[in-house]
C-alpha cells in the first residue's frame, strides 16, 4: 500500500475529502458573510444559527411532512430566506447608521433566541438524518473509496459558490449590487431601489447558509448547537481571507478545510485549533488578510 | 466631586451591610465577581471603544491558574489570586498584540476566535480536568483571616472589588484614560495629535484582561471550582450583555447590569412557573431551561431600543431635568 509520511494513502485521501467537505461549508458561509457585510455593513452572527435552521428544516420536512431531501434542498433555503427578510425588515434596518458593533450584538441576540427555541423543543442531542437514496454507498476509484454523498456535497457547494460569484461579477444585477456596496446614495439617485436590494442581499446570504445546512444534515448530526461552533471558525476564515473578494472567500474556505483535514491526519490534537493558529500567523504576516486590501 | 465620593461610600456601605439584612452572602459575592468582570470589560468597550468578544478567555485563564495554584501548588491565597491575574494579563498581552492589528468588526471576530482556540486548549489540557473542571479548590487564608466562613470571604471579596473599582475609576479619570476616550471618539485624530494609539489600545487591553482575571480568580475562590463554562464563548456574550444592559461607558452601569442578569438567571425558573400558572400555558414552566432564549431577547431589545442601558438612560433623564428648556 502506498504511504506518505507513514500514513496510508487511502486514509490520507479520506481525511482530505472530509477537509474539502468542511471547507465547502466554510466557503459557503464566509461567502454569505462577505456579501452581507458588503451591502449591510453588518457581520451576521446569526449566520450559524440560520445554517442550523436549514439543517433542521430538512429534518423537519422529512419527519413531519414526508418531504424528501431534494425538496428540502430547495425549500429550506427559501424558508430561511423569508425569515431573513423578516429579520432585516423588522430589526437590522434600524442599525445601518450606527456603529458596526451593534449589528454584531443584535445578530448575536438573534442567534441566542433561535438556538434557544430549537433547544427548548428538541434538546441538545443530535437528530439523525439519512443520506438520500440516490447518493448512498461509495464509489471505488482504485486508489480510494469515495463516499458518494461527500463527493456530492463538494460538487454542489462548488457549483453554488461559483454561481454566486458569476451572479455578482458577471450580471447586471451583480453590477448594481457592487455599485450599491461602493456608494449606495449614488446608486439610489439612479433610480435603483437600494433598500430592496439590501433586503434581498441579506435573504440571499442566509439562504446560502441554509443550503449549506441542508447539505450538512446527513453528514453531521442535526442539533441546535451545530451552528455556533461553526460560525466562530468561519469568523476566523473571514479574518484570514479578508472580506474584499468573493473568489478569495471561496478559496480561503476550501483551503482551510483542507488544512484542517491534513492536521487531523498528522496531529489530531490540533485539528480543532489549527484554523485559529493560521489566523494568528496571517495577522502577524499580513494583517489585512490574504485577499484583503490594506485600508 | 465630594458628593460623588459620598455616593460611592454610601453604595459600598450598603453592600457591606447586605448580609446583616439576611441577603445570602454567596449570591452577593457572585454578583460582585461578575460586576468586576463587567467593569473590566467596560474599560475596554465603554472607554476605549474596542468590542472584545473573547473576554471569557481571561476569566477562564485566571480561574484555572488560581485553582491550580491553590490546589496543586498549595500557594497562599493572595499569591494564588495574583498568579491568576498575571496569567490572564499574559494571555491578554498575546491576544492584544494580535487583535489590535485590525480594528472595528475584525477586532471582535479575532478576539472571539482566539478565545475559542484557548477554549479548545483548556478542553484538552491535562491540568484543567477537561469536562469535569477543576474541583474542590481550597479557600485558604487571606492575611490571617480564615476564608472558610462565607461572611469573612464576603468582606474580602468586597474589599477586592472596591480596590479594583477604585483602580478603574483612577484609570478612567487619568490623562491615560482621556487618551483612551479620544481613541474611542476619533482614533485618526488621536494619532494626528501624536499619540501612539496602538500602544494605548494594547495597554488598555492588558489592563482589562488582568482585571477580568481578578474576577475569575475571585470566582474560583468563592465557588471552589473552575470549569469550561468560565471560558466558553457564551460567557463572553454574557459579559457583553451585562455591560449593555447596565450602560456602556458608565462606571456604575456594569455593576447594575451584572446584578440584573445574575438575578434574572437565578429567578427565571420561578418567573416561568409563575407565568405558567397565570396563563395556563405549560411551555412557560420550562422557561428556566431556556435562559439563552430570554437573554437573547434582552439583547435584541437593548440594541434596538435601549442602547444607553439602564444607568445611561437614567443619567440622560437626569441631565434633561437639570437643564430646564
Amino acid at each position: 500500500m502506498t504511504e506518505i509520511f507513514g500514513i496510508p494513502l487511502p486514509a490520507l485521501l479520506g481525511q482530505l475529502l472530509l477537509g474539502l467537505v468542511n471547507g465547502s461549508f466554510y466557503a459557503m458561509l464566509s461567502l454569505g458573510l462577505a456579501v452581507i457585510f458588503g451591502m449591510l455593513n453588518i457581520i451576521n452572527f446569526a449566520h450559524g444559527a440560520l445554517y442550523m435552521m436549514g439543517a433542521f428544516f430538512a429534518w423537519m420536512g422529512l419527519e413531519y411532512l414526508g418531504l424528501n431531501y431534494w425538496f428540502m434542498l430547495g425549500l429550506a433555503p427559501l424558508a430561511v430566506g423569508l425569515i431573513g427578510i423578516v429579520i432585516e425588515r423588522t430589526m437590522l434596518q434600524w442599525l445601518y447608521k450606527l456603529d458596526h458593533l451593534y449589528g454584531l450584538l443584535l445578530t448575536f441576540g438573534i442567534t441566542l433566541v433561535i438556538e434557544g427555541i430549537f433547544r427548548s423543543v428538541y434538546g441538545v442531542s443530535g437528530q439523525p438524518y439519512q443520506v438520500p437514496d440516490a447518493l448512498q454507498g461509495a464509489t471505488n476509484l482504485g486508489f480510494m473509496i469515495l463516499p458518494n454523498y461527500r463527493a456530492w456535497v463538494v460538487v454542489a457547494s462548488l457549483i453554488v459558490c461559483f454561481a454566486v460569484w458569476a451572479l455578482i461579477e458577471k450580471t447586471s444585477l451583480g453590477a448594481k449590487l457592487r455599485a450599491g456596496t461602493e456608494n449606495p446614495k449614488l446608486v439610489q439617485a439612479f433610480g435603483i431601489n437600494v433598500p430592496a436590494m439590501v433586503t434581498l442581499t441579506y435573504a440571499g446570504g442566509v439562504a446560502l447558509a441554509a443550503f449549506a445546512g441542508v447539505l450538512a444534515a446527513p453528514i453531521l448530526q442535526v442539533s441546535a448547537l451545530m451552528g455556533s461552533n461553526l460560525i466562530i471558525v468561519v469568523f476566523a476564515v473571514v479574518v484570514i481571507g479578508g472580506m474584499g473578494s468573493i473568489l478569495g472567500s471561496i478559496l480561503t474556505g476550501l483551503g482551510l478545510g483542507i488544512v484542517e483535514g491534513l492536521t487531523k491526519v498528522f496531529y489530531p490534537e490540533a485539528s480543532n485549533t489549527v484554523v485559529f493558529v493560521v489566523m494568528a500567523i496571517v495577522l502577524l504576516v499580513r494583517p489585512a488578510g490574504l485577499f484583503g486590501k490594506e485600508k | 466631586m465630594n458628593k460623588k465620593l459620598l455616593g460611592y461610600v454610601a453604595l459600598f456601605g450598603a453592600i457591606a451591610l447586605l448580609p446583616a439584612f439576611g441577603v445570602y452572602p454567596v449570591f452577593v459575592m457572585k454578583v460582585l465577581c461578575y460586576a468586576l468582570f463587567a467593569c473590566a470589560f467596560n474599560l475596554l468597550v465603554g472607554f476605549t471603544g474596542l468590542l472584545s468578544f473573547g473576554h471569557a478567555a481571561f476569566l477562564g485563564t485566571a480561574a484555572y491558574v488560581t485553582g491550580h495554584a491553590l490546589k496543586v501548588w498549595g500557594l497562599p491565597t493572595p499569591v494564588g489570586i495574583l498568579v491568576g491575574m498575571a496569567g490572564a494579563a499574559g494571555v491578554g498581552l498575546l491576544f492584544g498584540l494580535l487583535a489590535i492589528r485590525r480594528s472595528g468588526i475584525y477586532f471582535s471576530m479575532i478576539t472571539l476566535a482566539l478565545a475559542q482556540m484557548l477554549y479548545f486548549f483548556f478542553l484538552q489540557a491535562p491540568f484543567t480536568g477537561g469536562e469535569d473542571g477543576l474541583q474542590s479548590v481550597p479557600r485558604g487564608h487571606f492575611l490571617g483571616l480564615d476564608l472558610a466562613s462565607d461572611l469573612t470571604l464576603f468582606y474580602v471579596v468586597l474589599a477586592i472589588f472596591i480596590a479594583a473599582f477604585w483602580l478603574i475609576y483612577r484609570i478612567v479619570h487619568s490623562p491615560f484614560g482621556q487618551v483612551l476616550t479620544s481613541i474611542r471618539e476619533n482614533e485618526a485624530r488621536a494619532t494626528s495629535l501624536g499619540y501612539d494609539t496602538g500602544h494605548f489600545k494594547l495597554l488598555a487591553f492588558v489592563l482589562s484582561a488582568a482585571l477580568a482575571g481578578l474576577a475569575g480568580s475571585t470566582k474560583t475562590l468563592l465557588l471552589g471550582f473552575a470549569t469550561l463554562t468560565d471560558a466558553i464563548w457564551t460567557t463572553s456574550g454574557l459579559v457583553i450583555l451585562m455591560t449593555l444592559v447596565g450602560g456602556m461607558g458608565t462606571l456604575i452601569g456594569p455593576m447594575v447590569g451584572a446584578l440584573v442578569i445574575i438575578a434574572l438567571e437565578n429567578k427565571i425558573g420561578d418567573f416561568g412557573n409563575w407565568l405558567g400558572e397565570l396563563t395556563g400555558i405549560a411551555w412557560f414552566n420550562g422557561l428556566g431551561e431556556s435562559v439563552s432564549l430570554v437573554t437573547g431577547l434582552i439583547f435584541i431589545v437593548c440594541v434596538l431600543a435601549f442602547r444607553r442601558g439602564l444607568v445611561g438612560e437614567a443619567m440622560a433623564l437626569w441631565e434633561k431635568r437639570q437643564r430646564p428648556s
